[in-house]
């Protein structure tokens, strides 16, 4: 049994742009998709479903709009969804949110609890290890493999660091935060597509998990939004000149030592 | 009240990493702008005698958790560890470095502690007596300005290679003192049983100072190698670009973006990357940026302080040899 955290972020190839207000993004026009880390954390809960049996849910916090997401997820195979769909929990902030999904999670089977090493939007990567500590079990953060015993009790994970790679060892339950090389996810067949249509998509509201509404949402942040600015803009640069090739890369040696002083 | 700077700097086999020194300097820099005093938390095993280099970089007061199990980092282990501590100094910020550890352990610690956290920042300040974070969003494409609210400690991890470090002063000598603990072997759950080392030798690109980048440009895995011959004198590390690592030119280690890793290296050279947005938003904040490519109007070189527009299988080559006269 397995549960699959997705969230819904800006597809990488948006152009970001600051709202009016100054503390948010412009959110008309773009394209929504599954977190790419969280199609990982997907994947890899397909896989072990298909290898030891069980089911795998999805359980998202987000606006109407993050069903797609998760029916695509369904469509990869996955067998039922659950979205917190609460307006007083808009612009939660990361322990708030994973309060949420606990909810959802401590009263489900599980053994294993995937999520992506971080949403490509806020780019905080807490949402996972919170989950893991309000529920009291171990984290693998930014896994590239994922190994589970034969008798289902334990998991070997590969972690790469800088320079080294850890091969960690845990009891289960456990959570697990896929990074990119885990796996390839798969694309939803038609078939996959039509089956998700009739599979189980439950909505949740706070008071339906008994959480305090008060607690979530902009107003309870902990981490509090200032101001969002664009980044700053770099200093237009220099074309280097040269007849050939060979002037060329001699003159940019010469400025990257005298200029740029960075050789 | 809440009080002074806690930073916890990081050793890897009994070495303190560099991003250790980067936090403890920007540590430092926070205390003198609150005018109280910097407390670095140094967790491992047999460290006692890295205790006082902690001071020369600036840090008070150096507490140290000496533990066999403290030796290799879990999250299980340096999780309660480090909470006691917090919770018996009570200081007002948390500063932690962002590496792979740090992001891991931050990440549960604020959740433990039930506090707000700034992953990942590049800029700290205090106004008014709180901290102030800046940290890229969108691997970069905004930038959020972030404080907390009812939440103590303030929480935060810095940005490899971001921080600038302070000249050691060996003249300064900080109070050392054990950390009091009490770690049960019954929240050990996890256990690290094999470390393998990436066999090249180079930094991660996260922690790289210089970086030479290859894209679509390359045209094949076997021509990385020019770019290898002209990292390794350099001392730089081997990037990629999303379409070379899912073309499997390269391992996903090696991507750079908003899918991969975002980097911050004194040099980045791009060779045949084109430089689509989610490419360029991993590695806007390096300082000088060099991009070789043939087609004038990639989108790269208007992020790059230098262009060379031409082929950068005959830039490449000859750069090399070039650079050689400046070692």
């Amino acid at each position: 049994m397995s549960a699959s955290g997705v969230k819904q972020v800006p597809d990488t190839e948006t152009q970001i742009r600051i709202a009016p207000d100054g503390q948010s993004i412009v959110k008309d026009d773009i394209k929504w998709v599954m977190n790419p880390y969280d199609e990982f954390g997907v994947e890899e809960a397909l896989r072990i479903k298909e290898k030891f049996g069980g089911e795998v849910t999805i359980v998202s916090l987000g606006p109407k709009r993050v069903t797609e997401s998760i029916r695509t997820a369904l469509a990869m195979g996955a067998d039922k969804g659950v979205l917190i769909n609460d307006p007083s929990a808009e612009d939660s902030d990361a322990l708030a949110t994973a309060r949420a999904l606990a909810a959802v999670i401590k009263d489900m089977e599980y053994d294993l609890i995937f999520t992506g090493q971080r949403g490509v939007d806020d780019d905080m990567g807490l949402v996972g290890a919170s989950v893991a500590e309000i529920l009291g079990i171990p984290q693998l953060s930014v896994i590239t493999k994922v190994e589970v015993s034969e008798d289902g009790t334990s998991v070997k994970v590969e972690r790469p660091v800088e320079g080294q790679t850890l091969t960690i060892e845990s009891p289960l339950p456990a959570l697990i935060t896929a990074q990119k090389g885990l796996n390839e996810p798969r694309y939803a067949s038609l078939p996959g597509i039509m089956k998700a249509k009739k599979k189980p998509l439950e909505e949740k509201t706070l008071a339906d998990l008994g959480l305090d509404a008060s607690q979530f949402g902009k107003e309870a942040r902990k981490l509090k939004v200032l101001e969002l600015t664009p980044p700053p803009q770099r200093q237009a640069g220099k074309i280097i000149d040269g007849e050939t090739p060979e002037e060329k890369a001699a003159e940019l040696a010469r400025v990257l030592h005298e200029e740029a002083k960075v050789i | 009240m809440s009080q002074g700077v806690m930073v916890v700097p990081e050793q890897r086999d009994g070495e303190l990493r560099k991003i250790s020194f980067e936090i403890v300097s920007e540590g430092r820099r926070l205390a003198d702008a609150l005018g109280q005093s910097l407390t670095a938390l140094l967790l491992g095993s047999d460290i006692k005698d890295k205790a006082p280099t902690l001071g020369h970089y600036g840090a008070d007061r150096v507490l140290v958790a000496d533990d066999a199990r403290l030796g290799t980092y879990t999250t299980d282990a340096y999780v309660p560890v480090i909470s006691e501590a917090v919770k018996a100094n009570d200081p007002a910020i948390l500063l932690l470095g962002a590496s792979f550890q740090g992001k891991d352990l931050a990440a549960r610690l604020s959740a433990h502690l039930g506090v707000g956290m700034a992953q990942d920042c590049t800029g700290f300040s205090i106004e008014d007596g709180n901290l102030i974070a800046i940290r890229p969003i969108y691997a970069g494409k905004a930038y959020a300005k972030v404080t907390f609210q009812d939440s103590w400690p303030q929480m935060a991890t810095a940005r490899p290679n971001v921080m600038p470090v302070n000249e050691p002063d060996t003249s300064r000598s900080a109070e050392i003192m054990d950390a009091e603990f009490n770690l049960d072997d019954s929240v050990l759950k996890t256990k690290v049983v094999d470390v393998s080392k990436d066999e090249s030798g180079r930094v991660d690109l996260t922690e790289a100072e210089k970086i030479v980048s290859g894209g679509r440009g390359m045209k094949g895995p076997e021509n990385f190698k020019i770019l290898e011959e002209l990292a390794d004198l350099i001392g730089a590390t081997v990037g990629a670009s999303r379409s070379a690592v899912d073309a499997g030119w390269r391992p996903h280690s090696d991507q750079v973006g908003q899918t991969g890793k975002v980097v911050s290296p004194n040099l980045y050279i791009a060779c045949g990357i084109s430089g689509a947005i989610q490419h360029l938003a991993g590695m806007s904040t390096s300082k000088v940026i060099v991009a070789i490519n043939k087609d004038p109007d990639a989108p790269i070189f208007q992020k790059a302080d230098y262009g060379v527009v031409d082929d950068l299988f005959k830039i490449v080559p000859v750069l090399t040899n070039e650079v050689k006269k400046y070692l």
